[in-house]
């Protein structure tokens, strides 16, 4: 069944909408990740133009990570005045990646950027996954118990305004959780994803969080950002398509219910690797593209359109 | 078939008046609406050639063209840069069909003169409308010819792709297939009666693709109230996506 988009202006299988949003759903209920670094490339994969993707793709990072803000602000496990600073810096970061995007997008180089983001992110973010779960399943095989690094206390947290964030027992300078917050929103408005990705590990080594705040506090930021984005995206651009959206949103929904339950059956080791070498692809796949002689050396856009 | 049994006998009935011939002409349908499911759609055109007396001699032909709105145009070539394909030279075009079709009974080049052709623009090289533009390409119109050979692809442009059947030089008919990927806009069919080259007489008739009523919505919303239709994708996103999670949470219990 073939169905019509009426801001990407081109008809697509609504099977295949429905697979791309239930697969990555699933990877997401599967591995707890946004899923929005998945989306977007698949999105291009079958042709949706990459402006469309980008922007329909925050959209559903912010379906898909709403419940869940939602249930961690009612156990209280989201640090409030930690995710007002990182949004506030989300949102800044935000209006930049937009400006830069449309920037971009005027001088024919937008595709190109979007691909090299992705494939530098991606391979730097899976090969990362890869080693330390590669790492862990060896520590458990070997019988040692890993060792945790308190975090440390460095220059970047005696800049100036310092603040304290009660929850997560911090007195730190606003600096550094804003400017996370800004590197954040502006891959959401290039990348058209959520940026959990780099925000958990940034909250966890950089700033020091304590674990059990920082997916709520995530999830707090990367919803609102991604809402602020899709907003602009949509002010701007034009290029937030709702009927693709939905369909990506019916099945990313229905994906991640039963990811949930087999990733409860499987080890989180075997799963970190295989969600490692599931990034790794999708990151070639995009290099290979740009590195690999195209079939077709022109291109057309058109004013106007997407 | 019965417009056609009609139009024959307007044709047969008509009262001769001038000695030149003249065509008319129909279309099976004159609005096409882009609706959820839109797969692609054929028009069928047909229509008569009406003159009084004998049919004058020499071959006649007919040539029909589609055409969809203009568009303005960047055309980019890739180029190997630091290792990588990167969009490294680019062509402006003015105007360019966004949909571009020419059936004709016999090939262009036996029956079309490049005069009648350059006067009507009948063939889809010129069609295209090229910015004069003052870049120092080697080769700008290997950009024309490319954008040619990608919309051939997703046909979008299609010369020669289906005949026009002309019986006993009077009744003419053909199918333009509008593919899915068409957008929205006032699509002029031509249609022209060449004798020896020239254009003996022309007959336009227009039509109208329009997004359906839920497209049409959304999308005239997207561009005239973004800030809305913003809200709105915010609004079905946070209802879809909390909405499903509450569901599944009421059956799991």
């Amino acid at each position: 069944m073939q169905i019509y988009l009426p801001i990407a202006e081109t008809s697509v299988n609504a099977f295949t909408l429905l697979g791309v949003g239930g697969g990555v759903g699933m990877l997401s209920g599967m591995f707890g990740v946004g899923g929005g670094f998945l989306i977007t490339p698949l999105l291009f994969f079958i042709g949706v133009p990459p402006a469309v993707a980008v922007a329909t793709g925050v959209n559903q990072v912010v379906a898909s990570s709403i419940s869940g803000v939602l249930a961690h602000l009612k156990r209280k496990t989201v640090d409030l005045p930690m995710g007002w600073v990182l949004l506030v810096g989300g949102m800044i970061g935000s209006v930049v990646g937009i400006w830069f995007f449309n920037l971009m997008s005027r001088l024919g180089q937008i595709d190109l950027i979007v691909q090299l983001s992705y494939v530098i992110f991606l391979g730097v973010i899976g090969a990362m996954m890869f080693n330390e779960s590669l790492r862990a399943l060896l520590r458990t095989r070997s019988g040692t118990a890993p060792r945790r690094k308190r975090h440390m206390h460095t220059w970047i947290h005696n800049l100036p305004l310092k603040m304290k964030f009660r929850a997560s027992g911090l007195y730190i300078s606003v600096f550094p959780p804003l400017l996370v917050g800004v590197g954040v929103g502006i891959l959401a408005a290039i990348m058209g994803v959520g940026g959990g990705f780099i925000l958990v590990p940034a909250m966890i080594y950089l700033l020091g969080m304590p674990t059990k705040v920082v997916i709520g506090t995530s999830l707090f930021q990367v919803t609102f950002v991604a809402a602020f984005t899709t907003f602009m995206h949509a002010l701007t651009n034009q290029t937030v398509d709702v009927m693709l959206a939905v369909f990506l949103i019916i099945g990313g929904v229905i994906g991640a219910q039963i990811g949930t339950r087999v990733g409860l059956k499987l080890g989180a080791e075997q799963l970190r690797i295989l969600l490692a070498l599931m990034v790794l692809a999708v990151c070639g796949k995009i290099a290979f593209d740009l590195l690999w002689p195209p079939a077709e050396l022109y291109s057309i856009s058109v004013a106007g359109g997407a | 078939m019965g417009r056609l049994f009609a139009l024959l006998l307007l044709v047969l009935t008509a009262a001769p008046a001038q000695a030149q011939e003249e065509v008319v002409a129909g279309l099976s349908q004159n609005s096409v609406a882009l609706t959820v499911n839109f797969v692609g759609s054929d028009i069928l055109i047909f229509g008569a050639v009406r003159r009084d007396g004998v049919i004058p001699e020499g071959p006649l032909d007919v040539i029909v063209t589609v055409e969809g709105p203009p568009q303005e145009a960047t055309i980019w070539r890739k180029a190997r840069r630091f290792g990588i394909w990167v969009n490294a030279e680019a062509q402006e075009v003015r105007a360019a069909p966004s949909f571009y079709a020419v059936a004709s009974t016999a090939p262009l080049a036996e029956i079309l003169s490049p005069e009648a052709d350059l006067d009507y623009r009948i063939s889809t090289r010129l069609a295209i409308f090229e910015a004069r533009s003052d870049t120092d390409l080697t080769d700008p119109a290997a950009f024309t010819e490319a954008l040619i050979r990608i919309r051939k692809d997703e046909g979008l442009y299609q010369e020669g792709a289906t005949p026009v059947d002309l019986e006993r030089d009077t009744l003419f008919t053909t199918r333009i297939t509008l593919p899915k990927n068409i957008v929205e806009g006032s699509y002029a069919a031509r249609i022209f009666l060449m004798r020896e080259g020239a254009v003996v007489d022309e007959y336009e008739t227009f039509i109208e693709v329009r997004k359906a009523v839920l497209e049409r919505w959304l999308y005239s919303l997207a561009y005239d109230q973004p800030a809305l239709y913003g809200l709105l994708a915010l609004v079905l996103a946070a209802v879809f996506g909390w909405g499903a999670s509450a569901i599944f949470r009421l059956i799991r219990s």
